[in-house]
C-alpha cells in the first residue's frame, strides 16, 4: 500500500512539475495566495477596523492615509476589502465547492446509469434549473434563515445545476471510450471506475466552469446580502460593497472601482490558475 | 516521357513541434502522367497525406512549411501560385476524396445542393443547369437522381463515399487526389467503390493518386506505385515491377508480413523488426537502415540515391548504387 | 481436447424506437483449449456485440454459454467477478483501450491488484515486469503513459493487462486493425506464442479475412446477426458454399497480380436489422435468391464434414462447384 501511495504522489509531483512551468498559472497561483493570507491577517494588515465610521470624512479620494478612499460612511475601503476577504473568498470557494460536490456527483451518476437513474436525476435538475438561480438561492436562503453559512449553502446548491449538467456531458463522452469498456472486463466495480477511470478524464470542462463559478457565487452572495438574507452589516463583502457603492459611482467613482477590481483580480487569478491545472493534470500534455 | 501532368520534384516539407523541425517530407519525387493512376503506400506517419495537401497547398501553416522542390501541374509550378489561383485548381482542376465520408459531407445541405455548389462555384452555369449537372453526376456514381434531395444521414457510409466522389468529379478534374477512400469501408461496399472509381477515371480521363496502406487494394486499381517510407519515395514503379521486382529491402518485408489468402498457412509472419523511426529522430543515412536486414556499413552513414533498375523502376538503396560511393561524396545530401 | 466453451444460440437484441434490433439472433459453437475460433463479417453484422455477449459483458437476451459446463449467462456480482479472471477481452482500439491518464504499469497492474492475484508490493511489481516481458514491452516503459507509445506497443500493454489474470480464453475483438502491416505481424506472431505457451482459447473477431485465416482454426462468418456458414479454415477458404461468403472471399483486394479472379459485385447494402421477417437474411443481396429465400429462413445446417451452412440451396452450389 506504501508503494501505491508513493505512485500516487509521484503523479502529483509530475503534474507540479508541469504547473510550475507555466508562468501564468503561478502568476495566479501567487495572487490566490496572497488574497489568502490577507484574510487569515487581515486585523494585522488592516489600517483601520472594518467598522471604523467617521462621517466628517465620508466619500474621500483615494490619499495616503485612505489608500483607496473612504466610502459614504467615511469608513476606509481598503481596510474593509482587506477584512472583505474574509467573507467572500469563503463564499466563492465553499459556495463552489458545494456546487461542484453535489452537482458532480449527481451529474456522474447520472450519466454512467444512464435510463431511469439519468431520468429521475436530470428532470430534478431541469426542475431547479427552471428556476433562475438567484431565485433559489433567495428562496433556500429564505428557509433557512440569514447569516454566512446558509449564504453559501444557498449559492451552492444554485449552482448545482450548472455542474450536474456540465458533469454529466463530459462523462457521457468518457464513458463511450473503449477504456472503460476494458475496466469492466477486468471486474472493476463501477464506484471504482468512476472515480479512477472517468472522473479523472471528465475534469477538464469542471474546473474551468468552477473558476468561473466562484465569480458569480461573490456576486451571488452579494445580492443575498444586499436583500437582508446574506451576511449583516456591517460585516464588509466584496460584492456587498460594490452594490452599495453603485449610488455614488457618478459622484464618487472610488467606491465602486475598487471592490470591482479587487473581484475581478480574483477572478482573473483563478481563471489563469484554473486553466493551468488542467492541463498540468493532463500527462498528454507533457513536453 | 509522354505527357506529363503533375511532376514533384525534390519536395520537402517541414513541421515544427515544441522547437524541433520535423521533415515529415523528404526529397520526395513523383511523376504522374495523364490518365494514369498513382499508388502512394506507406504506414501511418510515412508522409502520404501531407504530401498530397502539399499539391493542394492546404499545409496548415504554422506548423508547417514546404521547405523546397517544385510541383509542376500541366507545366506550372504550384507552389509559385497566389493563394487566389489555387482556390481555382482546387476542387476543379485537382479535386480531393478524403478517407473519411461520414465527416465530408455537410450534415445540414441536401447531397444535390452540395454537388450543384462546386459546379457553380468553379463554372460558369446558371442555378437550374447545375442542378441538372449534379444529378447526372449522381447518376454515374450509382444513385438514382430522385435522391437528390436527401440529406448526408439518409446515406450509408458506402452510399456517401459515392457523394463525395461525385462532388470530387463534378468539374471534371484533371487530377483526383483519393486519400484512403474505402479504408473506412467494409470489404463488399469497397469492392463497389473501387470498381465504380476505375470505372469513372477511364471515363472521365482522369490521372488520379490514390493513397492507401493497402498493398491489396493498389494493386487492383493502379498503374503506378510509389513506396515511401518515412517521407522518402523508396521505390517506384510500375505495379508490375514493384510487386514481381521487388527491389527495396522495405517493400520485400511489406509483402512478406501480409498473411495469404491462399497457399500455405505459415507457422509465424514474416515481420519487420523494429518500428518506424520517430519523425524528430530520423536516422542518419537510409533511414531504414536500423531495420534492414540486408544492411550494408555505408547506409548508416550516407543517404542512399535515386537508382533506376529499368527505365520505370526507381529505387533509393544502396544496394542497387553501381558504385561504391566515397563517404565524403554524401555532405551533398 | 475437451470443449472449454459451448455458446448455444445466443441472442443479443436491442430496444430502439424503430423496433427491435436483432444484433445477434442464436449464434451457436464450440471452442476447446488452446483453439481459435474466427468470426468474420462487415460492419453491422453483431460479431462485437456477440463476443462482448458471450462473456457477459452485455448481457445475453436469449441463449446459454457454457464455460466448463457452467452456464455463465446467469452470473451475477461474485461469480461474474471471479469469471473474470478466467474470460478477458483484447479491445480494437490501442488508443482509446488505454486510460490516458494511468501509466503502463498502473494499467497491468489494476487487475492484478482487484483480483488479488499477487498481494504484496514486491510481488505485484514483479508480476507486473514479468508481464511486460512477456509481451515484449521493454523494462524502462515502466513509467511511461500511452500516448507516448506507438500502436504496437499500447496494444501489447492491452495484451498484458489481458494476461495478467491468466484466462483460458479471450475474445480479441478487431486486435490489429488499427495497426500497419509491419506491426500487426509482429502482434500477430505474439498472440500465436501466447497461445501455444499458455493453451489460451480465442476467439478472434475481424473483418480482416486473410488474418482470420492465419490465425483460426475455425471460421465462422456472420450475416446480420446470424452465422451463414461454419467450418474449419482451409474448407472455407477452399470450398466454401454460401453465396455471401464467396462474395466476401472474391472482395478481397490481393497483392497477387496473376491471380485475377472473378469478383463477384454484391448488390446494395448491408439490410436494417431492426425487425428481421420469415426470410433469408441476405436474400436482398444474393445473387441466387428465389421466391423461397423471401419466404422462409434457412436454419445453420452440417452439410457433411463439419461444414454448416444456412442457405436453402447449399447442395445444389456445392454440386455446382465441384462440376
Amino acid at each position: 500500500m506504501s508503494k501505491d501511495n508513493k505512485q500516487k504522489r509521484g503523479q502529483f509531483k509530475e503534474a507540479w512539475i508541469r504547473l510550475r512551468i507555466n508562468r501564468a498559472a503561478m502568476f495566479g497561483l501567487s495572487v490566490i495566495i496572497l488574497l489568502i493570507i490577507m484574510a487569515v491577517f487581515a486585523p494585522l494588515i488592516a489600517p483601520y477596523g472594518y467598522d471604523e465610521q467617521h462621517l466628517k470624512m465620508a466619500n474621500l479620494l483615494p490619499s495616503w492615509r485612505h489608500l483607496m478612499g473612504t466610502d459614504n460612511f467615511g469608513r476606509d475601503i481598503f481596510s474593509r476589502i482587506i477584512y472583505g476577504s474574509r467573507v467572500s473568498l469563503q463564499v466563492g470557494f465553499i459556495a463552489v465547492g458545494i456546487g461542484v460536490l453535489i452537482g458532480g456527483t449527481l451529474g456522474s451518476i447520472s450519466a454512467y446509469y444512464g435510463g431511469i437513474v439519468d431520468n429521475v436525476i436530470m428532470r430534478f435538475i431541469d426542475t431547479l434549473l427552471a428556476i433562475p438561480g438567484t431565485l433559489l438561492a433567495i428562496s433556500i436562503a429564505a428557509a433557512l434563515g440569514p447569516g454566512l453559512t446558509n449564504a453559501m449553502i444557498a449559492v451552492g446548491v444554485g449552482t448545482v445545476p450548472t455542474y450536474a449538467r456540465v458533469v454529466r456531458a463530459s462523462v457521457l463522452t468518457v464513458k463511450e471510450q473503449e477504456f472503460i469498456e476494458a475496466a469492466k472486463c477486468i471486474g472493476v466495480k463501477d464506484y471504482k471506475i468512476i472515480i479512477k477511470h472517468i472522473l479523472p478524464n471528465a475534469m477538464a470542462p469542471l474546473i474551468v466552469q468552477a473558476t468561473l463559478g466562484v465569480a458569480s457565487a461573490i456576486l451571488s452572495a452579494a445580492a443575498l446580502s444586499f436583500i437582508g438574507l446574506g451576511i449583516q452589516p456591517p460585516t464588509p463583502e466584496w460584492g456587498a460593497m460594490l452594490s452599495a457603492g453603485r449610488v455614488y459611482i457618478r459622484d464618487y467613482w472610488h467606491i465602486v472601482t475598487f471592490p470591482g477590481v479587487t473581484i475581478m483580480i480574483t477572478i482573473f487569478s483563478l481563471n489563469l490558475f484554473g486553466d493551468g491545472l488542467r492541463d498540468a493534470l493532463d500527462p498528454r500534455l507533457k513536453r | 516521357m509522354n505527357d506529363v501532368l503533375l511532376n514533384i520534384e525534390d519536395l520537402v516539407v517541414s513541421y515544427t513541434s515544441g522547437n524541433k523541425k520535423v521533415n515529415a517530407v523528404n526529397r520526395m519525387n513523383i511523376v504522374v502522367e495523364k490518365g494514369e493512376t498513382v499508388g502512394l503506400v506507406g504506414e501511418t506517419g510515412a508522409g502520404k497525406t501531407t504530401t498530397a495537401k502539399a499539391i493542394l497547398r492546404l499545409i496548415p501553416n504554422p506548423p508547417g512549411v514546404i521547405e523546397k522542390g517544385k510541383i509542376y501541374f500541366s507545366n506550372e509550378n504550384l507552389l509559385s501560385k497566389k493563394e487566389s489561383e489555387m482556390r481555382k485548381i482546387r476542387g476543379n482542376k485537382i479535386s480531393m476524396i478524403f478517407q473519411d465520408p461520414m465527416t465530408s459531407l455537410n450534415p445540414v445541405i441536401t447531397i444535390g445542393e452540395q454537388i450543384a455548389e462546386v459546379i457553380r462555384l468553379h463554372q460558369k452555369v446558371s442555378k437550374a443547369k447545375a442542378g441538372i449537372i449534379a444529378c447526372e453526376m449522381l447518376e454515374r456514381v450509382g444513385i438514382p437522381k430522385e435522391r437528390y434531395d436527401e440529406y448526408p444521414h439518409q446515406f450509408s457510409g458506402g452510399m456517401k463515399q459515392r457523394v463525395v466522389i461525385a462532388i470530387a468529379l463534378a468539374c471534371n478534374p484533371q487530377l483526383l487526389i483519393a486519400d484512403e477512400p474505402t479504408t473506412a469501408l467494409d470489404v463488399t461496399i469497397q469492392a463497389q467503390i473501387l470498381e465504380l472509381m476505375h470505372k469513372l477515371k477511364i471515363d472521365f480521363n482522369t490521372s488520379m493518386i490514390m493513397i492507401s496502406h493497402d498493398l491489396g487494394v493498389v494493386a487492383e486499381i493502379c498503374d503506378k506505385v510509389a513506396i515511401i517510407y518515412a517521407g522518402q519515395v523508396v521505390e517506384f514503379g510500375t505495379v508490375k515491377d514493384v510487386y514481381k521486382n521487388t527491389a527495396h529491402p522495405y517493400t520485400k518485408g511489406l509483402f512478406a508480413a501480409i498473411p495469404s489468402i491462399k497457399g500455405d498457412r505459415l507457422k509465424r509472419l514474416f515481420y519487420i523488426p523494429g518500428l518506424m523511426p520517430d519523425p524528430t529522430n530520423i536516422p542518419n543515412g537510409c533511414p531504414f537502415s536500423p531495420r534492414c536486414s540486408s544492411k550494408l556499413d555505408i547506409c548508416e552513414k550516407c543517404a542512399p540515391k535515386d537508382t533506376y533498375i529499368n527505365e520505370n523502376h526507381l529505387v533509393r538503396c544502396h544496394l542497387y548504387e553501381e558504385k561504391e560511393r566515397e563517404l565524403d561524396l554524401c555532405q551533398s545530401y | 481436447m475437451p470443449v472449454l466453451l459451448k455458446v448455444e444460440g445466443i441472442k443479443k437484441h436491442f430496444k430502439t424506437p424503430g423496433g427491435t434490433l436483432h444484433a445477434v439472433d442464436g449464434v451457436s459453437f464450440e471452442l476447446e483449449r488452446g483453439k481459435t475460433i474466427g468470426i468474420v463479417g462487415e460492419s453491422g453484422c453483431g460479431k462485437s456485440t456477440l463476443g462482448r455477449a458471450v462473456i457477459n459483458l452485455i448481457p445475453a437476451t436469449g441463449g446459454k454459454v457454457l464455460f466448463k459446463g457452467k452456464d455463465i449467462t446467469a452470473f451475477k456480482g461474485k461469480n461474474l467477478h471471479s469469471l473474470r479472471k478466467d474470460m478477458q477481452m483484447i479491445f480494437q482500439d490501442p488508443f482509446s483501450s488505454l486510460n490516458p491518464r494511468m501509466t503502463v504499469s498502473e494499467i497491468i497492474r489494476e487487475p492484478i491488484v482487484e483480483h488479488k492475484i499477487k498481494t504484496g508490493n514486491r510481488e505485484i511489481e514483479e508480476e507486473i515486469n514479468i508481464l511486460m516481458e512477456t509481451v515484449g514491452l521493454a523494462s524502462r516503459l515502466y513509467h511511461a503513459y500511452p500516448h507516448e507509445l506507438d500502436g504496437g506497443r499500447r496494444q501489447r500493454i492491452g495484451i498484458a493487462r489481458a494476461l495478467a489474470l491468466n484466462p483460458d480464453f479471450i475474445v480479441c475483438d478487431e486486435p490489429v486493425s488499427a495497426l500497419d502491416v509491419s506491426i500487426q505481424s509482429q502482434i500477430l506472431n505474439l498472440m500465436q506464442d501466447l497461445q501455444e505457451e499458455k493453451k489460451i482459447a480465442y476467439m478472434f473477431i475481424t473483418h480482416d479475412l486473410s488474418v482470420v485465416r492465419h490465425m483460426s482454426d475455425d471460421i465462422a462468418v456472420m450475416y446480420l446477426g446470424v452465422v451463414v456458414e461454419k467450418c474449419s479454415v482451409d474448407k472455407l477458404f477452399q470450398s466454401q458454399l454460401h453465396p455471401y461468403t464467396k462474395a466476401l472471399l472474391s472482395s478481397i483486394p490481393s497483392t497477387d497480380l496473376d491471380f485475377k479472379k472473378s469478383r463477384i459485385i454484391l448488390k446494395g447494402e448491408i439490410t436494417s436489422p431492426i425487425n428481421p421477417g420469415d426470410e433469408c437474411r441476405f436474400a436482398a443481396r444474393c445473387n441466387y435468391a428465389t421466391d423461397k429465400c423471401f419466404k422462409e429462413t434457412p436454419v445453420l445446417r452440417d452439410i457433411g464434414g463439419y461444414h454448416y451452412v444456412a442457405c436453402h440451396y447449399a447442395e445444389n452450389l456445392q454440386k455446382g462447384d465441384s462440376a
